[in-house]
């Protein structure tokens, strides 16, 4: 008992008095309750930790966990192939990661991006679907604001309860993730399905004019540029501007900034129309770089990873670019154990326990043992 | 009167697993810990259940593996929340992230497989002459009992023992509490253990009743829609009865209304307690503007000894 609890903050000293004869010194576990800095090495620490327990999970499903990780890497990161995939995948999770964090950066607990993302993906292959024959120029852009339009509106669904009526963002957010899956479901089985696709639950596949051009012939395409722009405005804006300044205020302390004049609802209403918008391009990046229709299961649960990427990236725009690369790898890498008899959901595993000892190293890293007086 | 006792009854069946997950969460969120992991650890309660059920071929044991998931779930969140005092929302967020994941890693190999056990029936008889009450309550099975009297032991612990008042002081004021020499961290762990169990008891409860046979995410979001139904009831256990049964009946009805065959397609009544859910909270939150909702003042605020306020 003694040992865990201990780490409450409350004193072990109390449990050592006991022990005082074999003149133990008194040790207290405590928080630094100043900075809250990380050593560079938890994040490290805390991946190889959750890939040691989930070996322990592989290992009971009769598979040897280091040949499973070694197919993981060299699936993801080991071959030019996979190398491409695994930008592919970055960008759907940089651009909804970018989104979610911008949400946090003010603690509005964003979790639906995953909606807004299929939102932005119905969207945009409405364009393709009611206007067919719009040249390359006119399609694409509308497409694009369609998507950012439709994952903003889909975001604005859980701020307005939020500020208003008071609902919980995490539970609104939520419950539209499976209103957007179930609105696919009805488009992809029903009105929109490709009548020459054997069944297939899909939209028509879209033509040049509406997929976003690839760099050299592979499958990387200009959403990128989408997702490195993202970045370097949520940069800019938290850094540089005013409305960045305002944001950071409300995080920090949303009474002092409500006192110093800060309108918090207005504030909120954008904050998640643009962490929507961002999410919902890239559902329309997805359709239109990627798959080029929209299909069943269009997202392997990029909206819940991205809460992931932008949680261990600590919200930071260096940081939202490697952890999205990385999770990116980790989907890509789940896909290649699948040939050898694993489910894709070894990623998601992963991905769950990695936050799990992220969290738990944030806290850990604060820990400070010192002599009780 | 038939159609009614016929929504009844599947009010009932689709609302016990709710019920559980809601007692579950009201006890854990009572203590002033968030408790958001609702959908993984359900999850992780069923495809317990699942495995244990296929590999033994007995109900009970299928209950007890659920349970003691349910346990190892609770101590992780409360570990993570009492003592390293991390984030709550994540730290259910990552519960949840990682229960789905998991769980569906585990159950793959018996998904759609059907269970060799059910659950007892408790057939009592002497009610069956009685009308209404004879078909809704003569064949039910044991675990709908244990729902009932949960709620019912809920509430005399919470409103009529010492020890409820202990905890419902915990929840609204720790530093009272800890004055009062409640032990804090330790109670705390004790409620968060005691209802994650509760709470995947209601996945098991879902699998070996409700449905027939695991499938991957087979809770649809009936995690966080308890979560919802939390604020619902007020963190009153008796409420929590009405509004579990309430979104029960919105399910039953929904797949009703398909059997009758009408023109809408069955995506849209799907949507039904998705919809209805968030409506629901924006009503209360209208109605109760300026007044509190009701939750324990402290909830989500992590608790540190001698701190300033």
């Amino acid at each position: 008992m003694n040992g865990k609890a201990s780490a409450a903050g409350t004193e072990v000293g109390r449990a050592g008095g006991a022990r005082r004869r074999t003149a133990v010194p008194r040790l207290a576990i405590e928080f630094d309750p100043v900075s809250d800095r990380v050593p560079w090495w938890m994040p490290i620490a805390a991946v190889l930790a959750a890939l040691a327990v989930c070996a322990a999970f592989i290992a009971a499903n009769g598979l040897d966990p280091l040949a499973v990780y070694r197919k993981m890497l060299t699936g993801a990161f080991g071959t030019r192939f996979g190398l491409t995939e695994t930008l592919v995948k970055t960008i759907p999770l940089l651009l909804c990661g970018v989104g979610v964090a911008i949400a946090y950066r003010i603690s509005f607990w964003n979790i639906g991006a995953e909606g807004q993302f299929l939102a932005g993906a119905m969207a945009a292959t409405a364009v393709t679907i009611y206007w067919p024959d719009l040249p390359a120029a006119a399609s694409l852009p509308l497409m694009t604001l369609a998507g950012i339009a439709a994952g903003g509106v889909w975001g604005l669904m859980t701020a307005v309860p939020r500020a208003y009526f008071r609902v919980s963002e995490l539970i609104s957010s939520l419950m539209l993730n499976y209103v957007a899956m179930l609105l696919l479901d009805y488009f992809v089985f029903g009105p929109w399905r490709d009548p020459g696709g054997l069944n297939f639950p899909g939209s028509p596949m879209f033509t040049a004019s509406q997929s976003l051009p690839a760099f050299g012939g592979t499958r990387l395409h200009f959403g990128l540029v989408f997702a490195i722009a993202a970045v370097l405005l949520y940069a800019f804006l938290f850094r540089c501007t005013r409305w960045g300044y305002e944001l950071r205020l409300i995080g920090s302390n949303p009474e002092a900034a409500r006192n110093a004049g800060i309108r918090l609802n207005r504030h909120l209403l954008l904050v998640m129309l643009a962490s929507g918008g961002l999410a919902g391009l890239a559902g329309m990046a997805e359709v239109s770089g990627v798959a080029h229709r929209l299909m069943y299961g269009i997202s392997p649960g990029y909206g819940y990873t991205a809460i992931i990427v932008a949680w261990i990236a600590r919200l930071h725009p260096l940081g939202l670019v490697v952890s999205a690369f990385l999770f990116g790898g980790l989907i890509v890498g789940g896909y290649s154990v699948q040939t050898i008899g694993l489910p894709s959901s070894t990623s998601e595993m992963l991905q769950g326990a990695v936050l799990f000892f992220v969290i738990a190293g944030a806290a850990l890293g604060r820990v400070r043992i010192r002599r009780a007086g | 009167m038939e159609m009614i006792i016929q929504i009844a009854a599947a009010a009932m069946s689709a609302g016990t697993p709710l019920l559980f997950a809601v007692l579950g969460g009201l006890l854990i969120e009572r203590s002033g810990i968030i408790q958001l992991g609702a959908e993984g650890v359900m999850l992780m309660g069923a495809v317990a259940a699942a495995l244990c059920c296929i590999r033994t071929g007995s109900p009970a044991a299928a209950l007890a593996a659920a349970l003691a998931v349910g346990a190892t779930l609770g101590l992780l969140h409360a570990f993570l929340t009492v003592s390293l005092r991390v984030n709550q929302i994540v730290s259910g967020l990552a519960l949840t992230l990682f229960g789905s994941g998991l769980s569906a890693f585990l159950g793959r190999s018996i998904a759609g497989q059907p269970m060799p056990g059910a659950v007892p029936k408790l057939d009592l008889p002497f009610l069956e002459p009685v009308p209404a009450a004879g078909d809704l309550f003569a064949h039910l099975d044991a675990l709908t009992w244990l729902s009932f009297a949960l709620v019912i032991g809920m509430h005399l612990y919470l409103y009529r023992t010492s020890w409820g008042l202990h905890l419902r002081a915990l929840g609204d004021s720790p530093q009272t509490a800890d004055v009062m020499g409640i032990p804090v961290a330790a109670f705390r762990y004790g409620c968060v253990i005691a209802g994650t169990m509760l709470i995947a008891l209601g996945g098991a409860d879902l699998l070996l009743v409700y449905a027939p046979a695991w499938i991957e995410d087979m809770t649809a979001g009936r995690g966080w829609i308890a979560v919802a139904l939390i604020i619902f009831a007020r963190w009153n256990p008796l409420r929590a009865l009405l509004a579990a049964y309430f979104f029960g009946a919105l399910d039953a009805l929904g797949f009703r209304i398909q059997l009758i065959g009408s023109d809408i397609p069955s995506y849209f009544l799907k949507m039904i307690p998705y919809v209805v859910t968030i409506l629901m909270l924006m009503y209360l939150g209208w109605r109760n503007r300026g007044k509190p909702s009701g939750a324990p003042e402290s909830l989500g605020v992590p608790y540190i000894r001698e701190q300033r306020l």
